[in-house]
């Protein structure tokens, strides 16, 4: 923390000059693009092998050089001298961007009215500015996937970048219509719903569901036809996933559920992701049967059932690698979306290795969601987001030194920081005057 | 149902065994491990011994007693037993949201000791927690702190019944909305909850005094004096003021902290302990010289509008400004791995190890005043101890064997995976819970009936 808190007062300093106005003082520091050398790093590619002594060349956005001597001219030199370079951390499921404080409901916006709201979109409605997302960054997630909530179909999933001012600069090239399969779990303690009314509310929910996709079959039908049809916004976004233009995105978690849905899948001929999937180590070769990829987490969280194994949740990740499933890593979280490395760290030790673990946030979420020629690894042409650190960024005592996103240099700064930076020795202290 | 299958349990076995309510304590010598003592600080490949239920020695080369169990920890690292100051794993009820004060409520009249979350917590390496209250009353009910014997069917026998009594206060958001909102009585505001503690205090005073004189007089010749109407509710809070419980209150705001400063200040009460405290940083200073600290979590923010501007470097904050700090879970989650919520403050604040390792372990133990029986691996203190695979601050740890008073209940590889002491013969299909995160936070459990529609709805987001 003091090597983050001496280079953001260095960096201060030197901006304060230039300041005029009579009533402001100091100077915001802002995110600025242009040619780095990141040099002299142990550069962990996640694709590649790992490299020591080697630098990291970025230009335009783009990772445009990887190795042990690159040129250097015009580039402004960041010494990594006993530092580590990965690449930027993907969390596979958030909220984030979607709600600023979750019990105000006038800054939810994840979730709306209906149960059929393909159409209702994430992207659009990410708060650029919203507090968690400069609290999440500097942590080393550089790219989320936010996710509406609620219904059976409660809207389109958008992965963004934790920079920028429009949704526009954000978005990372992937959306997903969002369903939530009909569940026979309980949804906590206050679900005191009996075993025959979750049956009966689950039989009730799939019929719907199959109801409202054949709906949205005849409603493509008809469009491919050339049929003149009536504005209808949900069966157009439905229709977009039938006919192969984005993927279905399925939260599901209960074992018995998730058989359902490979079953409810089979034959659709759609492209499908997994998500959640607490119970997935109960139905591991299933899954991996059904070739479809998964986005599971969270990985600190309880065992479904009393009488499972303690740490399921946590070796959750881990068995269904095992098994063959392609996995990657979610917080389900909206301000905590930080801790995605601590999740992987749990899931790490929990069975599935430091390895696997850094795949599950990087280039396993990039390849599921069709992104990995741009995202999930150190590599020459992909987008230049990366993390340098002090040593693991799995590990809470190292500290993050750098982070780029999209090739701006991201300030070492949010409210939380701010606030350490003012009360850490309080003025006036403990009395005035 | 299944709650009233627990109460006539556990009054059955009260009446059975209340005579010979034993509880049960152990020996063990664990060899050859890095033992992080905390407050003496490390000792490389060091045996500890632990003689019925008490920590007798610590050194090297120590020979196990005849019959006492040894096992090696060569390469493995040995910590106290970990203390969750907030928690209300083990509580069949939460709150009793009925008045905005109820002193008179105590949770160690719904502790239910087949609660899953024992052993989970177990295998976290948490042997203590303080089952609180929950936050729907500015004065809530009295707290018990538990020992984690797992198995224990008596739930006399998880309360620990050396530590002092300790009562939950809550200030803000939760007693201002089920009071003030849901009901339409003082308070709704937090001007009404400073009034409703001074208010309280002020009458527990008048009860005092009515006891006193009738106690002076009680010998007099020709004294006629009727005794006062005995109150458990003023009787407690005139208990606060004698200094015989600890004060431990939910709070976030900064002005809110500073207001139960003051007030403790005015009625000369000197046992208090801030829980949450997310905006104690800004008003450290005070804390540190007032108070036995603040028990805080680790990075929890946003959640509802008191908590939006806090920072994560919270905790470090109110170290560095010499408060007594811990770290809490408040949850059936997060109690699981208090180790990793610690070691949350070198992200943020560059605590060093012994700072981490010391607020999941003496410094709540301090603020649940049994810092001279638990906390610490220290000779003659109670043997609660964990045994961790790696340093217990590395987000790799994974916990090994966790001890109380000496016993061994839990064991990573030992321990068959279904725990339950208890099957519910009538429940048929094991129930799923999913997203149970969402509703591990239980400071606002059983007030439902208190609040509008949309209140329930935001219930599982609130602390």
């Amino acid at each position: 923390m003091k090597r983050i808190l001496a280079l953001f007062c260095m960096t201060w300093i030197a901006l304060l000059p230039s300041v005029g106005m009579a009533q402001i003082d100091g100077q915001f520091v802002k995110p600025r693009t242009g040619k780095f050398i990141l040099k002299n790093a142990t550069v962990v590619t996640v694709t590649k092998g790992t490299l020591s002594n080697a630098s990291v060349l970025l230009e335009n956005g783009k990772i445009i050089g990887v190795g042990a001597s690159l040129p250097t001219e015009g580039a402004e030199v960041i010494d990594c001298s006993g530092l580590f370079i990965y690449p930027g951390m993907i969390d596979g499921g958030t909220r984030l961007g979607l709600v600023e404080v979750s019990s105000v409901p006038e800054t939810v916006d994840y979730s709306d009215v209906g149960n059929v709201t393909p159409n209702m979109q994430a992207l659009t409605t990410v708060n650029p500015n919203s507090e968690a997302i400069g609290v999440t960054r500097v942590s080393g997630v550089t790219t989320v996937l936010t996710v509406p909530s609620g219904g059976l179909f409660p809207g389109t999933a958008a992965l963004i970048n934790l920079n920028g001012y429009t949704p526009d600069q954000m978005y990372g090239g992937f959306k997903a219509v969002a369903m939530t399969f009909p569940s026979s779990g309980r949804r906590g303690r206050f679900d005191r719903r009996s075993e025959e009314e979750i049956k009966k509310d689950g039989e009730k929910a799939l019929k719907e569901a199959n109801e409202i996709w054949d709906n949205a079959k005849s409603y493509l039908e008809l469009k491919n036809s050339g049929a003149e049809l009536s504005y209808f916004p949900e069966m157009e976004q439905l229709s977009k996933v039938i006919s192969g233009e984005l993927p279905l995105l399925i939260e599901v978690n209960a074992a018995s559920d998730i058989l359902s849905a490979i079953q409810w899948v089979e034959g659709k001929n759609i492209k499908v992701i997994f998500t959640g999937i607490a119970e997935g180590w109960r139905v591991a070769e299933q899954l991996a049967k059904a070739k479809i990829p998964v986005v599971t987490g969270p990985v600190q969280d309880l065992p479904t059932r009393a009488s499972d194994r303690y740490d399921t949740p946590y070796a959750n990740a881990g068995m269904l690698a095992k098994a063959g499933v392609k996995v990657a890593l979610r917080t389900d979280e909206e301000e905590n979306v930080r801790n995605l490395p601590f999740h992987a760290a749990f899931a790490a030790a929990y069975g599935l290795g430091k390895e696997e673990a850094w795949k599950a946030v990087t280039i396993n979420p990039a390849e599921i969601f069709g992104v990995a020629d741009q995202y999930g690894s150190v590599e020459v042409g992909k987008k230049a987001n990366l993390i340098v650190s002090t040593g693991d960024p799995f590990e809470t005592r190292s500290q993050i030194l750098h982070v780029f996103i999209d090739g701006y240099r991201i300030p070492l700064s949010n409210r939380h920081i701010r606030l350490y930076q003012e009360f850490l020795e309080r003025s006036p202290g403990l009395k005035a005057n | 149902m299944k709650k009233i299958f627990y109460l006539l349990l556990a009054f059955f076995g009260l009446g059975c065994n209340f005579s010979q309510a034993q509880v049960q304590k152990g020996s063990v010598l664990i060899k050859n491990a890095t033992v992080l003592t905390v407050t003496k600080g490390n000792l490389e490949s060091a045996d500890v011994l632990v003689q019925n239920g008490i920590i007798t020695q610590i050194g090297k080369n120590i020979s196990a007693p005849n019959g006492v169990q040894s096992i090696d920890a060569t390469g493995k690292y040995l910590m106290p037993g970990i203390i969750d100051a907030h928690s209300h794993v083990a509580l069949d009820v939460v709150n009793e949201a009925s008045a905005p004060i109820t002193s008179e409520v105590r949770m160690k009249d719904v502790v239910n000791p087949f609660e899953i979350g024992i052993y989970r917590a177990l295998a976290g390496g948490v042997t203590v927690s303080h089952a609180m209250h929950g936050s729907a009353n500015v004065v809530g009910g009295q707290n018990a702190t538990l020992k984690h014997r797992w198995g224990a069917k008596d739930p006399a026998d998880i309360i620990m019944q050396d530590a002092p009594r300790t009562i939950k206060f809550a200030l803000g958001e939760n007693p201002t909305r089920v009071h003030g909102r849901g009901n339409g009585i003082q308070p709704r505001s937090r001007m009404g909850v400073e009034a409703v503690i001074r208010n309280g205090f002020n009458e527990a005073l008048q009860y005092k005094k009515a006891w006193e004189t009738f106690a002076a007089a009680k010998n007099t010749k020709g004294n006629t004096l009727t005794p006062p109407v005995y109150s458990e509710r003023l009787q407690t809070l005139a208990d606060i003021l004698d200094g015989k419980v600890i004060v431990h209150c939910h709070s976030y705001r900064a002005d809110e902290i500073y207001m139960l400063i003051n007030v403790a200040k005015d009625f000369n009460i000197k046992k208090l302990v801030f829980q949450h405290t997310n905006e104690g940083f800004k008003v450290a200073p005070e804390i540190a010289e007032y108070t036995m600290g603040a028990s805080v979590f680790a990075d929890w923010w946003a959640y509802k509008m008191e908590v939006y501007y806090s920072t994560a470097f919270n905790a470090a904050i109110l170290q560095r400004n010499g408060a007594i700090t811990s770290i809490n879970s408040d949850s059936a989650e997060l109690i699981r791995h208090l180790y990793h919520e610690a070691a949350k403050t070198q992200r943020y604040g560059s605590l060093t190890d012994e700072e981490a390792l010391a607020m999941i372990t003496i410094n709540p133990a301090k603020q649940l005043g049994i810092d001279d029986k638990v906390g610490s691996i220290e000779v003659g203190k109670q043997g609660d101890l964990v045994i961790f695979d790696s340093h217990p601050l590395s987000s790799y740890a994974v916990p090994q064997m966790t001890f109380v008073d000496g016993i061994k209940y839990f064991d990573i590889v030992a321990d068959k995976d279904d725990q339950r002491q208890l099957v519910i013969a009538t429940e048929m299909v094991e129930p799923i819970y999913l997203r149970a995160n969402e509703e591990a936070h239980r400071c606002m459990q059983d007030v439902e009936i208190y609040l509008d529609a949309f209140d329930v709805a935001f219930l599982k987001e609130n602390h």
